[in-house]
Formats: structure tokens, C-alpha cells, sequence
């Protein structure tokens, strides 16, 4: 924390960065990305938007350690990403929690290696963090979306992650309970200082979220802009600022928000 | 955020006197027609529910109803045991490693359709006319359904399961151990269970030819003594109620919490 190098130097640098999917022939490939650049900042929360399957997916997976680009260079804390690791933990679109183990068993799941003790006070601050204290024995299967995807990001943070990587965590939730993680997720942010990459199709929900919003491109996508979020937290939805800023994005995308422009 | 209420049990109790009664009406109504079936033909060969049910009696006065039964689910235990130790693990290894898989799984679907009752001479040939046989014949019988539930489990496994446990830093055994398994379990249940009705309907099969024992060895020899079919009946009867309660006893390995998830809303 003290090391100033450490305090200028990003999280994520993505340079030059291309990916392409082999189709069904060699030149059919399928472009997926092309001279994508970006940086992350520690601490930083960015959010990743863009067309429905314009490679926002891709991007996160290939920084997150499970796709190697085809071209380019992606350095996570230093150094280039080989694989995914402990301390940068993937929160799924689809939800990764284990459904054959506890909401406690899920949340401890990453700190098998420390003492009984240790643990059980990890589990315990972070179920409290999460707000799913008395749920300690339950089973996923039990729980709403909402908390499951809350017992992900539990999990996640228990096992001590300085990074978190987002894939459309909220996208199946319904509306209001969208609304209420936003909120928890930004609170949690708060409390622990940990640098997140979200992904996120909803443009309001990128701009409720991030400190930098990073536009994408259709296929092949680049980052067609990077939009900065100066706002104070908690947000006011219906505030000049996050209305104007909500609507240089869907203009860059080619939307007019007034014109039902749709976030999906 | 409150948790939804779960409503299974009182459901459960609702239907629960739907649930004994239905069957038993069926029930009557089925035996009620034996009878008046066997009355209606005139055949003093084919035995009436209460023949069989006295033919029950004068097997179990003898005490040979209590020695079949003990001498079929022996077998079953033993030929069926074999399997699961055998079959679970070659599965999942199947399912995890593609080389493995490419090597061995076309010998097995070519294994896999060649009926039981067509390994009954070779098993007559290589093991006499000991238990031996018919224990060889069951393995074999549920060995596959089990290899491949476990193979098709492992390779069907929810992708994001062994991206979360690979995130948290596991490989080796650890990931098959606290991921793979867990996740294939419901699965190879499944599989178990298919395989034990297997096994059941093979060692009838397998009694009728190489033993002097056990319920299939009853019926042929009850027809083969003196057309006693009261006893070939009972002997069915039998072996229908057994593989009832058999199932019903590797069900409840899906009511299991690390398990019941991958069953769906029952």
C-alpha cells in the first residue's frame, strides 16, 4: 500500500489487444475484438458496456485468465496473465456458487488452507457484509437469485480477492432487487477498497455504478470511448449530471435515450 | 430480503392420503380381476391371488421363501457392489480425461448393448455353476449404466463450477475431490439406481440357469416340478415387491442436501 510504484501503477493494462474465434474455416474466423487499450486503476471501478455480444464477455475472460487473447498484451498487477487466480475472483453471470454446499461452506470455500478460527470469522464478517446472517445453513437451492448471487460475492471477498471480475452478475435479477445490489455492491466497494472490472449490457447501471464507464464497440469491438463519472455517491437517478452522462453514452452508442431507447 | 417460504412439507402431507389410497385402489381392483379372470377361464392351472398367497405361506413355513430371497439379494449385493466400486470411478476418469475417453468408450458402446442372458454361457464356461456366475453376470449388467451416468456427469458438469473452483486456485485431486464429484453426484445416483433395476431383473435371469437357489431358480423350478405355477407366481410376486423396496431404498440417496439440487422442484 505504501509503495508509491504500486499506488500509479494500474491493475489491468490491456494493450493492443485482439481476439478472434476460429470459424468453420481458417478464413472465417470470427473477429471478436480489435486493438482494444485500457487500464483499471487500484481501487478503481470501471465498467465495461456495449452492444449485446459485442466481446465485453471475451474481454473479461481473457483479463480474468480464462481466454488467451489472440494478439496483444494484458497485464494484470504487474504481470501478463497466465490463468485465473485466487486473489482476482470471477463473480458469474449465471451464478457460481456450489449448490451442493451451505451458504457458510460457499462463502468459506477459498480458505480451506487457514485455521478453523480464522475461517469461521471470515465467513461470519462477510455473511453479516452481505446481509445473510441466519442463513449460515442453508442451502442454495433455498435462497433467492438476489442472495445467491450475494453469497457469490461473499465468497469471493472472504477469500481475500484485491479484484473483482463481473459478468452481468445482475442480469437475471428483477428490477428492484437489481436496484438493492447495485446499492450493496457499492457499499461493499466502500468498506473494502477492492478494485472491480464489472460488465454490464445496462447503460444506466454502468452509470449508477462506475467511477469510468468504458464504451465498446459493435463486432469487432474497441473501446469506442471512456466516459469519467464524477458523481457523489449515493447517486441522485434523476440528477443533471447522471442524466447527462447516461445520455453521452446511449449518443455513442448510437441511441437516443429519449426515443425509448432501449437499454438492452 | 426475506427467504421465500417453502411450502414442500405441508404440500407433502396434503397429498399424502392421495398418495397411499390411489395406488391401493388400483391395487384391489387389479387383484379383483385375477380372480375373476382365473374363475371366468376355468383354469385350474393358473393359481388365483389366494393360491398364491397360499403358496407363499407353504414356501415360508418351509423356510425356503426366506432362504431364496437371502440367496438372490446375496448375489445382487455382491455382483452389484462390484460395480459401483468399479463404475464410478472409471466413469468419472472417462468423463474428465479425453484421452482416456477416445481410447476406451467406443470398446465399451460396443460392450454395452450385448444383452446379460448372452454372457450366460460364457459365464457357465469361466465360473461353473457356482454363484460366481450369476454375481459376474449382475456386474456386468450394471456396471454400464453406471461408467457411463458418471462419464456423461462429468462431462455434462456446469462449466461454471470448474471455472469458479479454478478461480479459487484448484487442481489435482482437490478439484476432483471438492468440484467434480459433488457436482456429478445427482447424476451418478441416478445412474445407480437404473443400474440396481438392472441388476434385479438380471439375477432372475441369471438363477434360472446356473444355481439351485435364489427367487429366479424358484419359478423355473416350481414350473419344471409339477406346473406349480401358485409357486412361479409367488416367486414373481416376490420379486417385484423386493425390487420395489429397492428403489425405494436408493431413492433416498437423492433426499440427501449435497444431492437434492440436481433434481429439480419435486
Amino acid at each position: 500500500m505504501g509503495n508509491a510504484d504500486m499506488e500509479t501503477s494500474p491493475v489491468i493494462a490491456v494493450r493492443d489487444t485482439w481476439m478472434s474465434f476460429p470459424g468453420k474455416t481458417a478464413d472465417q474466423s470470427v473477429h471478436v475484438l480489435e486493438r482494444v487499450n485500457c487500464e483499471v486503476q487500484p481501487g478503481e471501478f470501471v465498467c465495461l458496456v456495449g452492444p449485446s455480444g459485442c466481446g465485453k464477455s471475451t474481454l473479461l475472460n481473457i483479463v480474468g485468465g480464462f481466454l488467451n487473447e489472440t494478439r496483444g498484451e494484458v497485464r494484470v498487477e504487474g504481470e501478463p496473465v497466465s490463468g485465473p487466480d485466487p486473489g482476482r475472483i470471477f463473480v458469474f453471470q449465471e451464478n457460481g456458487v456450489f449448490p451442493w454446499l451451505t451458504v457458510e461452506q460457499n462463502i468459506g470455500f477459498g480458505l480451506l488452507g487457514r485455521p478453523a478460527a480464522e475461517r469461521a470469522e471470515r465467513v461470519a464478517h462477510y455473511l453479516q457484509m452481505v446481509s445473510l446472517t441466519g442463513f449460515e445453513k442453508s442451502y442454495p437451492r433455498e435462497l433467492s437469485g438476489g442472495m445467491r448471487q450475494r453469497v457469490e460475492i461473499a465468497r469471493a471477498l472472504a477469500a481475500d480477492a484485491r479484484v473483482l471480475y463481473m459478468d452481468e452478475p445482475f442480469g437475471a435479477l428483477d428490477f428492484l432487487t437489481r436496484l438493492k445490489m447495485r446499492a450493496d455492491l457499492i457499499r461493499i466497494w466502500q468498506a473494502e477498497k477492492k478494485t472491480i472490472l464489472f460488465v454490464t449490457h445496462d447503460i444506466e447501471e454502468a452509470v449508477q455504478l462506475a467511477d469510468r464507464v468504458l464504451v465498446m464497440t459493435k463486432r469487432p469491438a474497441t473501446i469506442a470511448e471512456e466516459v469519467r463519472i464524477d458523481l457523489p455517491r449515493p447517486r441522485d437517478l434523476d440528477s443533471p449530471g447522471y442524466l447527462e452522462a447516461r445520455d453521452h453514452i446511449f449518443s455513442i452508442m448510437g441511441m437516443d435515450a429519449r426515443g425509448g431507447g432501449a437499454t438492452d | 430480503m426475506s427467504v421465500r417460504p417453502q411450502p414442500v412439507l405441508s404440500r407433502q402431507s396434503r397429498f399424502s392420503i392421495a398418495q397411499i389410497s390411489l395406488p391401493v385402489i388400483v391395487g384391489c381392483i387389479f387383484v379383483a380381476a385375477w380372480h375373476l379372470a382365473v374363475k371366468a377361464s376355468g383354469s385350474d392351472i393358473f393359481p388365483t391371488p389366494w393360491q398364491v398367497c397360499l403358496g407363499l405361506g407353504d414356501l415360508a413355513r418351509q423356510g425356503l421363501l426366506l432362504k431364496y430371497i437371502v440367496a438372490s439379494l446375496f448375489r445382487v449385493s455382491w455382483g452389484f457392489g462390484l460395480a459401483v466400486l468399479v463404475g464410478v470411478p472409471l466413469g468419472l476418469v472417462l468423463g474428465w480425461f479425453k484421452l482416456a475417453f477416445t481410447a476406451l468408450n467406443p470398446f465399451i458402446q460396443i460392450l454395452r448393448p450385448i444383452s446379460p442372458i448372452a454372457w450366460i454361457p460364457v459365464a457357465i464356461l469361466w465360473f461353473g455353476v457356482k454363484d460366481t456366475a450369476p454375481i459376474f453376470l449382475i456386474f456386468l449388467a450394471s456396471v454400464f449404466p453406471i461408467t457411463v451416468s458418471a462419464m456423461a456427469a462429468v462431462q455434462n458438469m456446469q462449466q461454471v463450477y470448474l471455472r469458479a473452483a479454478q478461480n479459487f486456485g484448484l487442481s489435482g485431486l482437490p478439484l476432483f475431490r471438492r468440484v467434480i464429484l459433488p457436482a456429478a453426484l445427482p447424476q451418478i445416483i441416478t445412474g445407480i439406481r437404473i443400474a440396481l433395476g438392472v441388476a434385479w431383473l438380471v439375477v432372475v435371469a441369471a438363477e434360472m440357469i446356473a444355481v439351485n437357489s435364489g427367487l429366479g431358480y424358484l419359478i423355473i423350478d416350481a414350473r419344471n416340478a409339477g406346473k406349480r405355477y401358485d409357486l412361479v407366481v409367488a416367486g414373481m410376486v416376490m420379486i417385484g415387491l423386493i425390487g420395489l423396496v429397492l428403489d425405494l431404498l436408493v431413492r433416498r440417496l437423492e433426499k440427501f442436501d449435497e444431492v437434492r439440487w440436481g433434481y429439480g422442484q419435486r
